[in-house]
């Protein structure tokens, strides 16, 4: 799905600083991820990736470059300021509140938006995550790996996002889990849900989207449409050790 | 072992009664603790100025302790509120460890304004039911005590409702537990303290209108409060809601209890010994944690 001509991106990174305390992990970013698009961001173990969505959302501060959302510039926002612009990240991790019920950590991703459709958004949830709905009133640091991983995707979607960010959401998965994960993932994106799914899982993701970028050192090393980068094998060895 | 039963009965029924209020210090301890990670230091401080608050709304305006009780909650939420948004938090910059000192240094000012104010001399409000009993078959009760209790749990199952069926007392839960979750479905993290911090502080002042008719005012006299709440924290397991209230009423009893036995100048002993018991021997309190 190629950007319209003429037509800011949803989100539009440019040459985007960002570390912590002395070290500077993200050294000049470009991205960007047309609405409607299912964009993956593939890297190693510290390549900054997650460092990237934390930054997009407000919670890592920026230190130079640019980051605009449907137009708008997130420099100077807070992320509860970036998730009621429907800029929502489901973080690596899951970071659920365990303390929480099902229910209740799902209705809290309406807490900043759409909270006028929380309850039509909550049964649409349930119809995408049946387990659960079997398991509402159930503590939420009990569900399992996979049930956690659902969980924090419902909630993400529970706040109508307008770009989704997946931080590695296969991550600790069984491989059949792994693979429901995927099929979820498309099923969002026919819906027409703008995603950038940030994973580690190469194959899979190059299947599932149609841009990708690989992230090394924290720069970009490589940008592309997803079909080109899998059907290259000179590509693949060299920027993602397959 | 010498008392015959309805006096040991007494000394436990009045025990619970003056239990619940010690719980309801310990509960606005123990919700900052569980939600911001610190220890108030300044909560004895800001029970002191709440005792004080009480004492000068009947002086000043005829306001009887239990009728100032909501104003002064109002108003002991709003300070708590802005005490946490715009002095501790600022000054702490996100570090855990600065926060507590800022607590400290707050309860000094606090502590020291209202020696400047009102001197060092003890105060009582002379209250015509501050003695009154009733009785309950062979047992006598203190009346402020039972409405102490009565209040502490009317307040305690509001605060159930808060935190179980409104969006800002899942906030305040989820913000608990996971910081960047609460960030990243759009809770306002700095806000959330304060609400807490505010909530803390409007216990204080509930607490102080239910203290008053009974008890002296004296610039420190919400340590020797905040000391017997850090043991029923401790007891409670930190940070736990249900452990506080449960604690204090088990801490009421104790203190009642070796009152009658050894005196009633030594009646705090036994709580000091529990405290020091639990320390080496279960850490995480005799509730159960919720670590
Ligand atoms: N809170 C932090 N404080 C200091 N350094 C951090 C922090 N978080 C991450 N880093 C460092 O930043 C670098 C990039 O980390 P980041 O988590 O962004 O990588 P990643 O690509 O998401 O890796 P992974 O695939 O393992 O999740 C790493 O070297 C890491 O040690
Ligand atoms: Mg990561």
């Amino acid at each position: 799905m190629a950007p319209r001509k003429g037509w800011p991106a949803m989100l539009e990174i440019k040459a985007l600083e960002a570390g912590y305390g002395e070290t500077l992990i993200l050294r000049g970013i470009d991205l960007s991820i047309p609405e409607g698009a299912l964009v993956a961001v593939l890297g190693a173990n510290g390549a900054g990736k997650t460092t990237l969505n934390m930054t997009v959302s407000g919670v890592v501060r920026p230190r130079g470059g640019e980051i605009r959302f449907a137009g708008q510039s997130l420099a100077a926002l807070s992320p509860p300021e970036i998730v009621s612009l429907g800029l929502i990240h489901v973080p690596e991790g899951r970071k659920i509140f365990p303390n929480l019920n099902v229910r209740e950590v799902l209705e809290l991703g309406s807490y900043r938006r759409a909270r006028t459709n929380r309850a039509r958004n909550l049964e649409r949830v349930f119809g995408i995550f049946p387990r659960l709905k079997e398991r509402t009133r159930q503590a939420a640091g009990t569900l399992s790996g996979g049930e956690q991983q659902m969980l924090a995707i419902g909630r993400g979607l529970m706040a109508e996002p307008r770009l989704l960010i997946l931080d590695e959401p296969s991550l600790g998965l069984s491989p059949l889990l792994v693979e429901e994960m995927f099929t979820l993932i498309r099923r969002l994106h026919a819906d027409g849900l703008t995603i950038m799914l940030v994973e580690q899982n190469v194959a899979q993701s190059l299947d599932v989207a149609d841009q990708a970028h690989v992230l090394e050192n924290g720069v970009i090393s490589l940008s592309g449409a997803a079909r080109d980068i899998a059907a290259d094998p000179e590509l693949r060895r060299s920027y993602l050790g397959l | 072992m010498g008392y015959p039963p309805e006096i040991l009965l007494e000394a436990v029924a009045n025990g619970l009664l003056m239990g619940a209020v010690y719980g309801l210090v310990a509960l606005g301890l123990t919700l900052v603790y569980g939600v911001l990670h610190i220890i108030n230091f300044a909560h004895g401080a800001l029970l002191t100025l709440a005792m004080y608050a009480a004492f000068v709304a009947h002086g000043a305006f005829g306001l009887d302790p239990y009728a100032a009780m909501i104003p002064l909650a109002g108003l002991f939420f709003v300070l708590g509120y802005l005490v946490q948004r715009l002095v501790i938090g600022p000054a702490s910059r996100g570090d855990d460890s600065n926060m507590l000192l800022v607590t400290l240094g707050l309860s000094i000012i606090i502590e020291n304004a209202m020696l400047a104010i009102f001197r060092s001399d003890t105060m009582t409000l002379r209250l015509p039911y501050a003695m009154s009993m009733v009785e309950l078959g062979d047992v006598l009760l203190s009346v402020p005590r039972l409405i102490g209790f009565g209040v502490t749990l009317l307040l305690a199952a509001l605060l159930f409702v808060l935190m179980t069926r409104t969006d800002t007392g899942r906030a305040i839960r989820a913000v608990a537990k996971e910081r960047t979750g609460a960030a990243l479905v759009g809770i306002d993290v700095a806000h959330i303290y304060a609400v807490t911090f505010g909530i803390g502080t409007a216990c204080l002042a509930i607490a102080a209108c239910l203290l008053l008719p009974s008890f002296y005012v004296s610039p420190r006299v919400g340590n020797a409060f905040v000391l017997v709440a850090f043991t029923i924290v401790v007891l409670g397991g930190m940070g736990s809601v249900t452990g506080a209230l449960l604690g204090g009423l088990f801490i009421g009893v104790v203190e009642s209890l070796s009152g009658l036995y050894f005196g009633d100048s030594l009646g705090q002993i036994g709580i000091f010994l529990i405290f020091i018991l639990v320390l080496l021997l279960r850490p995480t309190g005799l509730f159960g944690a919720r670590a």
